[in-house]
C-alpha cells in the first residue's frame, strides 16, 4: 500500500490525553440503542426451540400444530436454510450450529424456530413443536473424549496431522506442532525438571448483553439486518453466504455493543432470524434469553495441559516441552493449536516442542474470548516455570528475566521476535512497589507474564470536513469500548485542530468498504492507521484548495499546526488559512473536502504483560480473596490513556473470574446446570479491590504513532499469577482452574495427610 | 389473559398503561412505554441491568410485575438527568471512564444515585457491596468506584 | 531467493518438505509462486495464510516488499476475541 505506516517519533498534542469520549452522554442518559433496543413496524417475535439432549439424532420434527398457533407467521428448521456451503467445513459448522441439521449435538443446540405477533404466541407454538430423538450416548469431558470407548461424535473425522492417517474416526480432529532443537538433548542437559499436568474448566465471555436482532428481508433478495456484533461485515458476508444473498444487498448496521470479548465475532442465531423473515416477509426480532446465551452461545475450550520444563543450576532453561488438548464443541477447529503456539512465547529457548490436540465433545461450539486459548497455556506454563524457580532456589521474577525472549530470539512458534517489551514489563514488575509491600496473614503473592499477537486488518475511514471546518470520521470497526474517543485523538493530532471539533460514528456496511471485525486487539491500531491516512489525505486536499487560492504552486504550500502555509518569502507574507477557512470556500474550490483511506493495517507485532497479585485464603473455608492487583503492559503509544488501563482492569478482572471461580457444570446427563450469573459467578464490585495498572509504551515500528493492540493480553497472565498466588498461600501446587474454594480445601485436606 | 390498567408516577410524569398479568415493570419500561434505558441482561435479577428506582428503593425491574407498579414512585435512567444538566454521578462516570461497553451504565447509575441518597459519605467497601449487585464485565469495576466516590464528594460540596 | 519455511499442516500439500526455496519480490509473487508449483496449497493460501517476514506477521497486506535475506514462515491465520 502507498501508505507509510513506519513508526516516526513526534511530540504529541491530542494523543496521550484524556478528554471525555463522544458516545458518553447518549450511555449515560439510556439513550444510546443497543442490540435490542431497536424495532420495526410490523416486526415479529422470534423464539428458538432447543435441544434438552447432549446428543441425539434428529428422526423427524413435525411442526404442523405450530404453525397452526393463531398468531404465528413463520416456523422454520434446518430445510429452511439449505446447505449453500459448498464443502467449506467451517461454514457448515456455523450452519449447523445455528440449526441442526441431522444431529443435536450439546443441550442447547437450536432445532426449530418460530416467528410470532407476539412472545404468548411464540412461546405456545414453540411447546407445539414435535421433535422424535433417538438419544445417543455423549461426552463432555476433554481427556475423556480421547480415550477408546469414548462415543464418537463425528464418523468422518479422522485425526489430521498425523502420520499415517488412522483408519479409525475419533474425536481427536487435529494434532499441530510447533518448535525447535531437540527436547531429549535439552531435558539430558537439565539439573532440574519440573513435569506436571493441568486442567482449566469452560467459561464464557459473559457480556452483560444478550445476543439481539432485528432481521428484515424482502422479496426482491433485500434484506437489512440490526445486530450487535464486534463485526458487521464478516456478519454481512456468513448471513450471505448462508442465506444465498447477494452481500451488497444486504445491509448491517452495527447496533452500540454491550460487551463481545469475542463472543460477537461469530453468529449464532442471525441466519435464523433472516430466515424466518425471508418465511414471513416481516421483519424478525430475535434476542437470546440468559440462559439460551449460556447454553448455546460461544464459550472457551476446556483444556487438559502436561507440561515439562528442564533447567541448570544457574537457571538456564534448556527444553521445554508441552502437550495441549483444548476443546472444540461439536465441530473441529484450531483453539489447541493457538495454545500451543502462545505456550513458551515468553521465552527465550534453544529446545522447544509444543503439541495440540483439538478434541470435539457434546458441548456449544467454542467461540473466540480475548485472546484465545493463551490463557490456559500461560496458566499451565507459568504455574511451572514458578515451579521450577522454587526447586533451584530462584526468584520468581529474577528466573523469568533471565530466560525472557527479546529482540532476535527465535520464538517458540517459528518467526524471530522484532523489538519487543517481555523484558521491561518483567523489569517494571520487580520495581514496583507491590513486590516489596508485606503481605499480610493467610496470603500469597503471585506473579505470571502474557504474551498475545495483535491483528491488522482491512479498514477503511471517510473523513469529511464540513463548511463550518468541524470533522466527520465515518469508521467501519465497531467501538466496543470507547474507540471513537481515541481515533478523534488521532485525527486531531494528524489535522492539527482541536479534539472537540471533530465526531467519530460507527457507519453500516452499505457506506463503507469491507472492514474487518473488532478482535484481535485491532481496533485502535487498525482504525488509527486508517484515519491517519485518510487524514493526510485530507490533507493533501486542502492544500490544492489553497495553492489554488492563493495561485501558487502545491509544492509551496504545506501544513503545519492545522494550517496550511505559504513556505518561504516569495509569495509575500500570507496568513496561514485554518481548515476552516478552506472549509468555507470549499464549495467553490472544487466542492466537499474529504480525505479517504482503505487500506490493509499490518504487521501489528505482539503484546507482552506481567501481572502481580496478592490472595488471602482462609483455611477453614478455601474462601479466597483478592488484596492487591497489579498490571504492568506495554501498549505501544497510548493513545487515551483512560481508556488502555480500562482494558487492563477489564482483561485482569475477567482473568480473575476464570482463575477463581467460573466453570461450566455439567450434569451426568450432559446438560448444562448453570446457565445463568446466580451459579455462573463472575466478578461483582465486592471481590475486587482497586486494580492498579503501569503502562510501558515501547513504540511499535509499523505504526505511525506506535501504537500496539491492548485489548486481549491483559486476560492472558491472570490465571496463572492467581494460581501462583493461591499455591503459595496454602504450600500446595494448585494445578485446576477455576481456583474454588472447594478445590483449594481439597488441597488443604491433602497435604494434612 | 386479560389487561390490568396501571396508574403510576414515573420520572415525576403521571402515566397510565395496560399490561398482561405476568409482565414485568421491565417488559412495560421497555415495550409499551418506551424506556429503553433499563436493560435485560439476565431476566432472573442477577445482573441489575434493569434497576430502577421504586418508592426511593432501588429493585431490579425484570422482578418487580408490571401490575406492582400501580400507585407508585418509579424513577428510570431517563429522568436522572434533570433538563439538559447530568446528574453529578453521570457527569463522572464519563469523566472517570468509568464505562467501556456501557450496557451496565444505567443500572449503575441508578443503585449509585440510591446508594448517595441514604449513604452521602459511603466508605470504598460500603460502595462496593451497594454495587455488588450489579455486574459489569468490562471495568473491573475500579473507575466505576471512583466516579462514585468522586460524585459523592461534589454532592456533600466537598471538591474545591 | 528465500527459504520459505512451511507450518507442519502445509507440508503433505508440498511434497512433505519443511523449507522450500523461492524467487520472490513481494508476498503476493511468493504465495502465487508457491501455489504454481504446489496446486494443493490454494486452498489454504486463500482462506488460511498468514506470512512472517522477520518476524512481523502479515494477515492481508501482499503488497510488501521482501527484503534481502529475510526469514520468512507460512503461519496459519488467528483468531481474535
Amino acid at each position: 500500500m502507498s501508505f507509510d505506516a513506519a513508526y516516526q517519533s513526534k511530540p504529541f498534542n491530542s494523543v496521550g490525553t484524556r478528554p471525555l469520549r463522544p458516545d458518553g452522554v447518549d450511555k449515560v442518559t439510556g439513550r444510546a440503542r443497543y442490540g435490542a433496543d431497536f424495532n420495526m413496524p410490523g416486526q415479529l417475535v422470534a423464539r428458538v426451540l432447543r435441544s434438552a439432549h447432549a446428543h441425539a439424532k434428529i428422526k423427524s420434527i413435525d411442526t404442523s400444530r405450530a404453525e397452526a398457533v393463531k398468531g404465528v407467521k413463520a416456523v422454520v428448521t434446518a430445510t429452511d436454510l439449505p446447505d449453500l456451503t459448498d464443502g467449506d467445513p467451517a461454514l457448515f459448522a456455523v450452519l449447523d450450529n445455528c440449526i441442526a441439521r441431522e444431529k443435536v449435538m450439546y443441550d442447547g443446540h437450536a432445532v426449530a424456530a418460530v416467528a410470532a405477533i407476539d412472545e404468548n404466541a411464540a412461546k405456545a407454538a414453540l411447546q407445539l413443536i414435535e421433535v422424535d430423538y433417538e438419544i445417543l450416548p455423549h461426552v463432555i469431558d476433554v481427556d475423556a473424549a480421547t480415550l477408546p470407548d469414548a462415543p464418537v461424535l463425528n464418523e468422518a473425522i479422522f485425526t489430521q496431522g498425523v502420520e499415517p492417517t488412522p483408519t479409525t474416526p475419533s474425536n481427536v480432529a487435529n494434532r499441530s506442532e510447533f518448535g525447535h532443537g531437540d527436547v531429549k538433548v535439552g531435558f539430558a542437559q537439565a539439573d532440574f525438571v519440573v513435569e506436571r499436568s493441568y486442567k482449566t474448566e469452560q467459561t464464557h465471555q459473559g457480556y452483560i448483553e444478550p445476543h439481539a436482532c432485528v432481521a428484515s428481508c424482502n422479496p426482491d433478495g433485500t434484506a437489512e439486518l440490526w445486530v450487535c456484533t464486534q463485526g458487521h461485515f464478516v456478519y454481512r458476508q456468513i448471513c450471505a453466504d448462508l442465506l444465498g444473498l447477494e452481500a451488497s444487498k444486504l445491509r448491517v448496521t452495527s447496533s452500540e455493543i454491550g460487551g463481545g470479548f469475542g463472543g460477537k465475532t461469530h453468529v449464532w442465531a442471525e441466519p435464523v432470524a433472516l430466515a424466518l423473515s425471508r418465511k414471513a416477509n416481516r421483519p424478525v426480532k430475535l434476542i437470546m434469553s440468559r440462559e439460551e446465551v449460556f447454553r448455546a452461545s460461544g464459550p472457551t475450550s476446556a483444556t487438559s495441559i502436561d507440561v515439562k520444563i528442564g533447567a541448570k543450576q544457574d537457571g538456564t532453561i534448556t527444553a521445554a516441552e508441552a502437550t495441549l488438548r483444548y476443546t472444540s464443541g461439536p465441530y473441529a477447529d484450531m483453539w489447541a493449536e493457538l495454545g500451543a503456539m502462545t505456550s513458551f512465547a515468553c521465552y527465550d529457548l534453544m529446545n522447544v516442542k509444543t503439541v495440540g490436540l483439538e478434541v470435539v465433545v457434546n458441548r456449544p461450539k467454542v467461540a473466540a474470548y480475548r485472546a484465545p486459548s493463551a490463557p490456559m497455556a500461560a496458566f499451565a506454563v507459568e504455574s511451572t516455570i514458578d515451579e521450577l524457580a522454587q526447586k533451584i532456589g530462584m526468584d520468581s521474577v529474577d528466573f523469568r528475566i533471565k530466560n525472557a525472549a527479546s529482540e532476535g530470539t527465535q520464538s517458540s512458534y517459528g518467526p524471530v521476535y522484532g523489538p519487543i517489551g517481555i523484558g521491561p514489563t518483567l523489569e517494571a514488575a520487580k520495581a514496583h512497589p507491590h513486590m516489596s509491600a508485606a503481605l499480610g496473614e493467610n496470603q500469597g503473592r503471585g506473579m505470571a507474564c502474557g504474551f498475545w499477537f495483535n491483528f491488522g486488518g482491512q479498514t477503511c475511514t471517510d473523513l469529511n470536513i464540513s463548511a463550518d471546518g468541524t470533522v466527520t470520521i465515518a469508521v467501519g470497526t465497531v467501538d466496543v469500548g470507547g474507540s471513537r474517543a481515541s481515533l478523534s485523538l488521532i485525527a486531531a493530532e494528524e489535522l492539527g485542530i482541536s479534539y472537540d471539533c471533530i465526531k467519530a460514528v460507527i457507519a453500516d456496511t452499505s457506506m463503507l468498504g469491507y472492514n474487518d471485525m473488532t478482535d484481535g486487539s485491532r481496533g485502535t491500531f487498525s482504525t488509527s492507521m486508517a484515519t491517519i491516512s485518510a487524514a493526510r489525505n485530507a490533507i493533501k486536499v486542502m492544500r490544492q484548495r489553497v495553492a489554488m487560492m492563493w495561485e501558487i504552486p502545491l509544492e509551496d504550500v504545506y501544513w503545519e499546526d492545522g494550517h496550511a502555509h505559504a513556505a518561504g518569502t516569495k509569495h509575500g507574507n500570507r496568513a496561514p488559512l485554518s481548515v476552516k477557512d478552506i472549509a468555507a470556500e470549499a464549495a467553490n474550490t472544487g466542492g466537499p473536502i474529504a480525505g479517504h483511506s482503505e487500506l490493509v493495517a499490518d504487521g501489528a507485532g505482539v503484546s507482552f504483560a506481567t501481572h502481580i497479585c496478592d490472595i488471602e485464603v482462609d483455611p477453614e473455608t478455601g474462601s479466597s480473596r483478592v488484596a492487591r492487583y497489579t498490571v504492568i503492559q506495554d501498549a505501544g503509544k497510548a493513545v487515551h490513556p483512560s481508556y488502555v488501563e480500562g482494558q487492563y482492569q477489564g482483561g485482569a478482572a475477567q482473568g480473575i473470574g476464570w482463575a477463581l471461580n467460573e466453570e461450566y457444570i455439567y450434569g451426568e446427563d450432559g446438560r448444562l446446570q448453570n446457565p445463568g450469573f446466580l451459579d455462573y459467578r463472575i466478578p461483582v464490585c465486592s471481590d475486587l479491590p482497586m486494580i492498579d495498572t503501569q503502562i510501558l509504551e515501547i513504540p511499535n515500528p509499523n505504526h505511525p504513532y506506535g501504537v500496539r493492540g491492548v485489548g486481549e493480553t491483559s486476560i492472558v497472565p491472570p490465571l496463572a499469577a492467581i494460581a501462583n498466588a493461591v499455591s503459595n498461600a496454602v504450600g500446595v501446587r494448585m494445578a485446576h482452574i477455576p481456583v474454588s474454594p472447594p478445590r483449594i480445601l481439597a488441597a488443604l485436606n491433602d497435604a494434612k495427610d | 389473559m386479560s389487561s390490568i390498567a396501571v396508574s403510576t408516577t414515573i420520572n415525576d410524569d403521571d402515566v397510565e398503561f395496560l399490561c398482561q398479568p405476568n409482565e414485568t415493570l421491565l417488559d412495560v419500561l421497555r415495550n409499551r412505554l418506551g424506556l429503553m434505558g433499563a436493560k435485560e441482561g439476565c431476566g432472573t435479577g442477577d445482573c441489575g441491568a434493569c434497576s430502577t428506582i421504586m418508592d426511593g428503593r432501588v429493585v431490579c425491574s425484570c422482578l418487580v410485575l408490571g401490575a406492582e407498579a400501580q400507585g407508585r414512585t418509579i424513577e428510570t435512567i431517563e429522568g436522572m438527568a434533570k433538563g439538559s444538566e447530568l446528574h453529578p454521578l453521570q457527569r463522572k462516570f464519563i469523566e472517570h471512564a468509568a464505562l467501556q461497553c456501557g450496557i451496565c451504565t444505567p443500572g449503575f447509575l441508578m443503585a449509585a444515585k440510591a446508594l448517595l441518597e441514604v449513604n452521602p459519605d459511603p466508605t470504598e467497601s460500603q460502595i462496593r457491596f451497594w454495587l455488588a449487585g450489579n455486574l459489569c464485565r468490562c471495568t473491573g469495576y475500579d473507575k466505576i468506584v471512583r466516579a462514585v466516590q468522586d460524585a459523592a464528594a461534589e454532592l456533600r460540596g466537598d471538591t474545591p | 531467493m528465500f527459504d520459505v519455511t512451511l507450518w507442519a499442516g502445509l507440508r503433505p500439500l508440498a511434497d512433505n518438505q519443511k523449507v522450500v526455496r523461492v524467487q520472490a519480490r513481494t508476498i503476493w509473487e511468493l504465495l502465487r509462486k508457491l501455489e504454481e508449483r504446489y496446486p494443493g496449497l490454494a486452498g489454504p493460501i486463500k482462506g488460511e495464510v498468514a506470512v512472517s517476514v522477520n518476524g512481523v506477521i502479515y494477515r492481508n497486506d501482499w503488497s510488501q516488499k521482501l527484503p534481502e535475506g529475510a526469514e520468512i514462515m507460512l503461519m496459519r491465520r488467528l483468531a481474535g476475541g
